[in-house]
């Protein structure tokens, strides 16, 4: 528990966020304040299981598509964008 | 030659599994979908984990250090599994939905499946607002990144697990408006009080509950009974919730409406077992969909077993107490090996505990909170009005002996999460189970990466 947290640092939308070392990219984008990241039949939609079961949360990592956030651990200089469905 | 014995998922059972396993001489492989052992119930990361969210860990550090002399893959997804002609596990490892995950086939002598459980969470008006979570997810994310997904949320449903929730939303930062329980307070009274001298040897559950009670005391946090919040309201995101009494079948009761403002919901209606890997195993399954297993843990398939969540909701001990009797026969070893005393023991112990989580079990009169629009399957947006009007009480009922026409009708089950979410709940429209926990792959994986796997030999 003693580890020191380095910050991570990547963009969601073209927009800068920074988190701490080892959250998932749900984290991150959480604790900057955004709660959803997605569209879904015209409504927002961001993390609901939070265990990797419903795919609810799922955004485009450095152009991959359907990407659990919940799941993926953040890395410096990730590309993260919403995605329609 | 020692046996080879697979462990599917790395969680209480999944852990207990492998030492016994180890302890008895077998070669032992773990495989599990996380970055870091534990499963939910020890979902940690050594820097952002508040150590007060955690029971058990010196377990939990003995059993991960037994892993140093098992052969594990992390972040791992186990899509298939073949049980003709031997038993042959195909996964992938990789980075959660990574373009290009390693491809991993693994023939084995025994499986043991430990893939556990999942939050149920009933559908209510307004649940697909952000903010509105499971109970598992406002857990995971406090355990998992250290942080609360609301300033002020409201956790809601049935079980005592909404009480750890409750306790570590506090730990890390976020208030908690109240904890409302489906159960009312005489039926908990009744379902947990009869019989208490077996939940005696189950003492370390009541101090957990006492700390529990303890903390919603020192916060202030009411804690209600035979109450559920039954809308959910905002335009773009959580404002507010409805909560409302109901009665014994958890029918929402007209006049008793209370609003309570709040920019997080989580919800816990209890679990749901990961059946997709015993299901492909080709293992019995009871009418209350759990693997059905025998007193050394083995299911009807030859050479697979099953602990934990998978066999019955039962909490982390039974798991542990299963584990151990799985991994151990698994291995090679028999009942009456004195090693097995304790486990089955405490396995005894822990189902007594188990009965009473049946108090807390869903009410069919949920459905009564629901609206003609409202969503039921997230995925593919399909209303409680699309269901009903493909089941056999609606006015275009299809043929429904299997699940294919159904989903293909409503798309209910269609979508990415093929029905983890919805499926219990849509059944309980239908009035039937349908068969939409049966599934072709058992986790998500790319067609290229489909279409690599052949190439990759047996380890």
């Amino acid at each position: 528990m003693s580890a020191p947290i380095d910050d991570v640092r990547i963009s969601f939308e073209g927009e800068e966020l920074s988190g701490r070392e080892g959250q998932t990219i749900a984290g991150v984008l959480i604790a900057a304040g955004h709660r959803s990241w997605r569209t879904a039949d015209g409504a927002e939609r961001g993390v609901f299981c939070g265990i990797g079961v419903c795919q609810d949360c799922v955004v485009t990592v450095n152009g991959v598509e359907s990407v659990r956030a919940c799941q993926r651990t953040a890395v410096d200089g990730d590309e993260i964008a919403r995605e329609a469905r | 030659m020692s046996r080879r014995v697979v462990v599917i998922g790395a969680g209480p059972a999944g852990l207990a599994a492998a030492q016994a396993a180890l302890a008895h001489g077998a070669e032992v492989c773990v495989l599990d979908e996380g970055e870091r052992p534990g499963g939910q119930f020890w979902r940690h990361h050594d820097a952002l984990t508040d150590p007060r969210l955690q029971h058990q860990w010196s377990r939990f550090e003995r059993l991960r250090a037994v892993l140093e002399r098992a052969r594990v893959h992390r972040s791992t997804s186990v899509w298939r599994i073949e049980t003709e002609g031997g038993l042959r596990v195909h996964a992938l490892a990789g980075p959660a939905d990574a373009a290009a995950r390693t491809a991993l086939t693994i023939d084995a002598d025994a499986l043991v499946i430990a893939t556990g459980a999942h939050d149920r969470a009933l559908p209510v008006p307004g649940w697909t607002l952000p903010g509105v979570t499971t109970a598992g997810a406002a857990q995971a994310l406090a355990k998992r990144d250290g942080i609360a997904l609301g300033r002020r949320t409201v956790v809601a449903g049935a079980g005592p697990f909404l009480l750890p929730v409750a306790a570590s939303l506090a730990h890390v930062g976020g208030e908690v408006a109240e904890v409302v329980e489906a159960c009312a307070a005489g039926a908990l009274a009744r379902g947990w009080g009869r019989a208490p001298w077996q939940l005696a040897g189950a003492a370390g559950k009541a101090s957990e509950l006492g700390e529990y009670l303890a903390s919603l005391a020192r916060h202030r946090t009411p804690y209600r009974f035979g109450q559920a919040v039954t809308r959910i309201h905002g335009d773009r995101a959580v404002e507010a919730v409805t909560v409302q009494r109901i009665d014994r079948d958890w029918r929402p009761i007209q006049g008793t409406e209370r609003t309570v403002e709040c920019d997080a919901v989580a919800l816990g209606h209890g679990f749901t077992p990961r059946l997709e890997a015993a299901i492909q195993a080709g293992c019995a399954i009871s009418a209350a969909r759990f693997v059905t297993v025998d007193e050394r843990q083995a299911t009807s398939t030859d050479g697979v077993f099953a602990a934990g969540e998978v066999t019955g909701i039962a909490g982390a001990d039974a798991a542990l107490a299963e584990g151990a009797v799985a991994g151990f026969v698994a291995a090679g070893g028999a009942l009456d090996d004195e090693r097995m005393r304790g486990p089955l023991r405490a396995r005894r112990r822990m189902h007594a505990f188990a009965e009473r989580l049946a108090t807390h079990e869903i009410r069919p009169g949920w459905t009564a909170w629901l609206d003609d629009d409202t969503i039921v399957c997230r995925c593919e947006s399909v209303t409680r009005a699309r269901i009903e009007a493909f089941s056999e009480r609606g006015v275009a009922a299809v043929d429904t002996s299997s699940s294919r026409g159904f989903r293909l009708a409503t798309r209910a089950g269609l979508g990415a999460c093929q029905g983890r979410t919805c499926g219990r709940s849509v059944e309980d429209l239908v009035g039937r189970p349908l068969g939409l926990d049966r599934r072709p792959v058992l986790s998500s994986l790319r067609i290229g990466e489909l279409a690599a796997c052949e190439t990759s030999p047996p380890m």
